[in-house]
């Protein structure tokens, strides 16, 4: 009798199923959040993650909100597409959240958006940059800003700045964020009178560029705008310069980690990128953020993901308090008049599309360390 | 009337009479059992190639990819124009999905037919490498099309999938290849599989069997991908690489290759084994690999594979 | 034409690591006839153990990085036989397609244990071999790309000696030619195939460091795609032999540096499947195997 057998297997994982979720307790507010904690965008994830839960933990031991203290419920989604969907229903409908914060990667951003803009679940997006995100309804919002105003920022710093005219422009086609960044610049570069010399491409989890910069070494350009992430960023750096190729690197701020500078070595100096906060900032917010961070998480220094991580849960539950409740609609319309808020990365308004509106920061590095250049406002 | 079509009837009924009810399902629960009857598809129609006919295709994810897209390019730009943006009745919406659907299974069984043609004169790994091949082509070139959103895919696809949809097209995918394997004709398949010279012999055709079953694999693996599109509302190319074809390969040849009994309850169980570990967070998918190795290990024959000594590869 | 040579010497540079990963494929398919999912990620190993191992010895030094490479090397042929001795050795005489379930389930085992215990954020790997770029004409050439076209090209010097003019290496090809004969001869076939899988495993662990030493940046899942694209090699040269592999690994490099450089570079990846596929279409047992008819 295998069979009936097997079957009353399935009949019991059914049933461990229905268990595996259990009722909130009253005097909480339950704040769902989901990120790639495993796979391949994992490191962003798990900073970003970092950041959050070290914000709730702060907002616990301050008293909670509302008389009540959160609870962060995380779910992995393991980098893969088709996963959030699911898990951001299992966080509304067993876990009972009341408002949602994630993801890192606008793609992962998107599944989960319709979901909770159907169910009227307010979601905070701390650092999806891709304008489509938000697009999605009403209830979806972020606290970064957008990339066709960081297309513009560095356009704008390419030609002003560093004054130069024929750039390379090297983008990761298996990457909304890249592609669309590349596209914004591409347009204010050109539209500014530059001249966009060579393109090429590469695809995520490549590690070896010296094809694509050998060809545009041949193509005697004088700057070399790389839109994509910090690994990529400091093997291209140190590529180019093994190459012999010295002109300026600039890219986004997907370049915000301490790895760049570990990876890229000596070969990242004199290159900028642009970012949304300036860890010299020497702001008592920011100082504190820095120091408690180090010592939640085994000294580590905190990158752009964990600060907006951190910014978007502080953003909500400034939200929750300034609604009184923690109803769908409520927060939403707190969270749509949130203006002038104070935090890691600088001060953020939510602008009618739901957007941050804050200003950018560009950043060099210098004898090892993040230097500010300038900031450019909205 | 015959037996299966019988059966078939009352999938659909039944089919129907879940989606009365859906709506007091929890969604979460309701998610995770769509999830399942999507791979359940995916896993069945594999089993034709894989299992059946003895074909080592590891590109199945590839022509799940070009149903989903296509159908979501039906639902998102050419219906529209038809039934207007919003506000249409079940009926019309029902047919345009229908339409969609269909549209997504041709395009996807037109690429198995393109793949198949000149690959099936390959055996073993180099067939199977070759449709691993494809299925990254076919990624790589969703990911180049700007018109499909590039590297960002598809969103905002309508919300068009509902388990009435999913258990109706499951039941249609293991009617369709039950019955065309028990058939007289089907019988060649097997014959494709158990000693390829000897069919030949016999005066069968084991090329135009291969291609068969690999153009019906391909077409169900479209319809999943459509419903799989209408689903999550949103589609990256990413998402259909080389690793979700292992995935429905597990599934297949867990269950025992040819065995559709088994591929079904293997399907189930490691759609839900993920589910279940969710709880223990990150040792989550170390337990789920270990445990692939000792289901494995325990029962080399295939988890659900019942009857012995007709154990095969 | 320098721009030519440039990228000619990108591309052995990258075929060479290839071909190393390679090889491991193709011994275990030699023997086994199954494809080995979890080679790609015993690369990955060596590489984490060429990054613990590389902080215990002074940085840019020949004889610490000699010793890194070969401590890692050892390290990963433990594991590769272990995994032989655990995973595959009980469903031996199974069907090939299960021992693949089993090399997904070890390869995912290493992947997500290595997310969990290495954690998911990349490390550097540290410059453990002298560092330098020299000018020859307009060529530039690394030490780095020079350490890893000369490593690869002795220790396939080396496993071609071990194969056909060792006593364990006659073993090899008799098992691989029929296994049970060999037995009948007095083979021992276990021995034979650990000391397979050690070897495979330790020339991965070698493609690991030098990949980690051409590209610092180390993470759990950096073998996925050069385990992909070596398996490709693998095929393309003819799976299951030795210098098929070697010869797949530097053409599947050198194509894919070519066509990076191109204005073809966003279809890179496909165009090195569709050139495989192209291949096998008209040599259905790759460059250099030989295609057996089917005998009846």
């Amino acid at each position: 009798m295998p069979i009936a057998r097997s079957s009353a297997l399935l009949a019991g994982f059914a049933a461990a199923l229905a268990l595996t979720s259990c009722a909130p307790k009253k005097d909480t507010i339950r704040i769902g959040e989901f990120a790639s904690l495993t796979g391949k965008e994992a490191a962003f994830g798990q900073s970003s993650h970092k950041g959050t839960l070290l914000a709730i933990e702060e907002l616990n031991a301050a008293g909670g909100i509302l008389g009540k203290s959160l609870e962060l419920i995380t779910e992995d989604n393991q980098s893969k597409a088709g996963e959030s969907a699911t898990i951001v229903k299992k966080l509304i409908s067993r876990d009972k959240i009341v408002a949602l914060l994630g993801e890192v990667a606008s793609s992962r951003s998107l599944e989960a958006a319709p979901i909770c803009q159907a169910a009227k679940i307010p979601q905070v997006s701390p650092s999806s940059t891709n304008p489509a995100v938000t697009e999605t309804g009403d209830y979806i919002f972020r606290v970064c800003f957008i990339d066709p105003f960081q297309g513009v920022v560095m356009a704008k710093f390419a030609k002003d700045t560093l004054k130069v005219r024929k750039v390379a422009v090297l983008t990761s086609v298996s990457s909304a964020y890249s592609v669309g960044l590349a596209k914004y610049f591409k347009e204010r570069f050109v539209a500014d009178g530059g001249v966009i010399a060579v393109e090429q491409k590469y695809s995520e989890g490549d590690k070896d560029f010296k094809a694509q910069l050998t060809a545009i070494k041949a193509s005697g350009i004088d700057g070399i705008f790389l839109p994509g992430y910090y690994t990529e960023a400091a093997l291209v750096c140190k590529q180019a310069k093994d190459l012999g190729l010295t002109v300026p690197v600039f890219g986004g701020d997907g370049w915000e980690a301490p790895q760049l500078v570990e990876i890229g070595g000596a070969a990242v100096e004199g290159s900028y990128y642009s970012t949304h906060y300036s860890p010299e900032n020497r702001s008592p917010a920011v100082t504190t953020f820095l120091a408690k961070f180090k010592q939640r998480w085994k000294n580590e220094v905190p990158d752009a993901m964990a600060a907006l991580g951190y910014d978007s849960a502080m953003v909500l539950a400034d939200a929750m308090k300034r609604a009184g409740t923690t109803e769908g609609a409520k927060v939403r319309d707190a969270l749509a008049a949130t203006k002038g808020y104070v935090g890691i990365t600088g001060t953020t308004t939510l602008d009618a599309s739901r957007n941050a509106n804050k200003a950018a920061v560009v950043i060099t590095v210098k004898n090892g360390q993040f230097k500010f250049v300038e900031s450019v406002a909205p | 009337m015959p037996k299966p079509t019988l059966a078939l009837l009352s999938a659909f009924l039944f089919a129907f009479g879940v989606s009365l009810l859906s709506d007091r399902l929890d969604p979460y629960y309701l998610d995770v059992v769509i999830g399942v009857g999507i791979n359940l598809i995916l896993a069945v129609s594999l089993n034709l190639v894989n299992g059946y006919t003895g074909q080592f295709s590891l590109g199945h994810a590839g022509f799940m990819a070009v149903g989903a897209y296509f159908s979501a390019a039906i639902s998102l730009f050419v219906a529209p124009a038809f039934i207007g943006p919003a506000g249409t009745s079940a009926l019309s919406q029902g047919a345009f999905f229908l339409a969609a659907l269909a549209t997504g299974g041709i395009c996807a069984a037109s690429a198995g037919l393109l793949v198949g043609v000149p690959s099936l004169r390959l055996k073993g790994d180099y067939l199977a490498l070759v449709t691993l091949g494809f299925g990254e082509i076919i990624r790589v070139l969703f990911q180049n099309i700007e018109k499909f959103g590039g590297a960002l895919g598809l969103n905002r696809i309508p919300a068009y999938t509902t388990i009435f949809w999913v258990i109706a097209f499951l039941a249609l995918t293991l009617f369709v290849v039950t019955c065309l394997v028990h058939s007289t004709y089907g019988r060649g398949f097997l014959a494709t599989r158990d000693d390829e010279i000897a069919s030949e012999a016999v005066g069968l055709n084991p090329t135009r069997y291969k291609i068969v079953a690999f153009v019906i694999g391909a077409f169900f693996a479209g319809i999943a991908g459509g419903l799989y599109g209408h689903f999550k509302l949103t589609i990256t190319p990413t998402g259909f690489g080389f690793e979700k074809s292992i995935e429905i390969v597990v599934m297949v040849i867990m269950g025992g290759m040819g065995n559709t009994l088994g591929v079904i309850l293997a399907a189930v169980l490691l759609t839900l084994l993920p589910e279940l570990l969710r709880p223990i967070a990150e040792y989550r998918m170390i337990i789920y690999s270990l445990l692939l190795i000792v289901m494995m290990l325990a029962r080399p024959q295939g988890l659900f594979n019942f009857k012995f000594g007709q154990t095969r590869s | 034409m320098s721009e030519f040579l440039q990228q000619l010497l990108n591309g052995l540079s990258l075929g060479a690591i290839y071909a190393l990963i390679a090889l491991g494929y193709t011994m275990v398919y030699g023997v086994l006839r199954f494809i080995n999912f979890a080679h790609s990620d015993v690369f990955m190993v060596g590489a984490y153990l060429g990054y613990y191992l590389g902080k215990l010895v002074p940085p840019g030094t020949l004889w610490g990085g000699l010793f890194v490479l070969f401590a890692a090397m050892i390290g990963c042929a433990g594991l590769g036989m272990l995994i032989e001795r655990l995973a595959y050795r009980p469903l031996r005489g199974a069907a090939t397609l299960n021992v693949l379930i089993t090399a997904i389930g070890v390869s995912l085992l290493l992947e997500y244990s290595g997310q969990r215990f290495f954690g998911a954020a990349p490390r550097v790997f540290p410059p453990i071999f002298p560092e330098r770029n020299f000018q020859l004409g307009a060529l530039i050439i690394s030490t780095n790309q020079l350490v890893v076209i000369g490593v690869a090209v002795l220790l396939m010097l080396g496993l071609q000696f071990i194969v056909y003019r060792t006593k364990i290496g006659t073993a090899m090809r008799a098992v691989s030619q029929n296994p049970k004969a060999a037995q009948l001869v007095g083979v021992n076939n276990d021995v034979v195939i650990s000391f397979t899988f050690g070897l495979g495993s330790a020339l991965a662990a070698a493609g690991g460091i030098l990949y980690a030493l051409n590209y610092p940046s180390i993470d759990p899942l950096m073998g996925v795609m050069p385990g992909l694209k070596a398996f490709v090699a693998a095929v393309l040269g003819g799976i299951g032999n030795i210098p098929g592999a070697a010869l797949g690994g530097l053409i599947l490099g050198t194509v894919e540096t070519f066509i990076g450089g191109s204005q073809w570079s966003t279809y890179k990846d496909a165009i090195a499947f569709a050139i495989l596929i192209i291949i096998l279409l008209f040599r259905p047992a790759g460059l250099l195997g030989r295609f057996t008819a089917e005998k009846v």
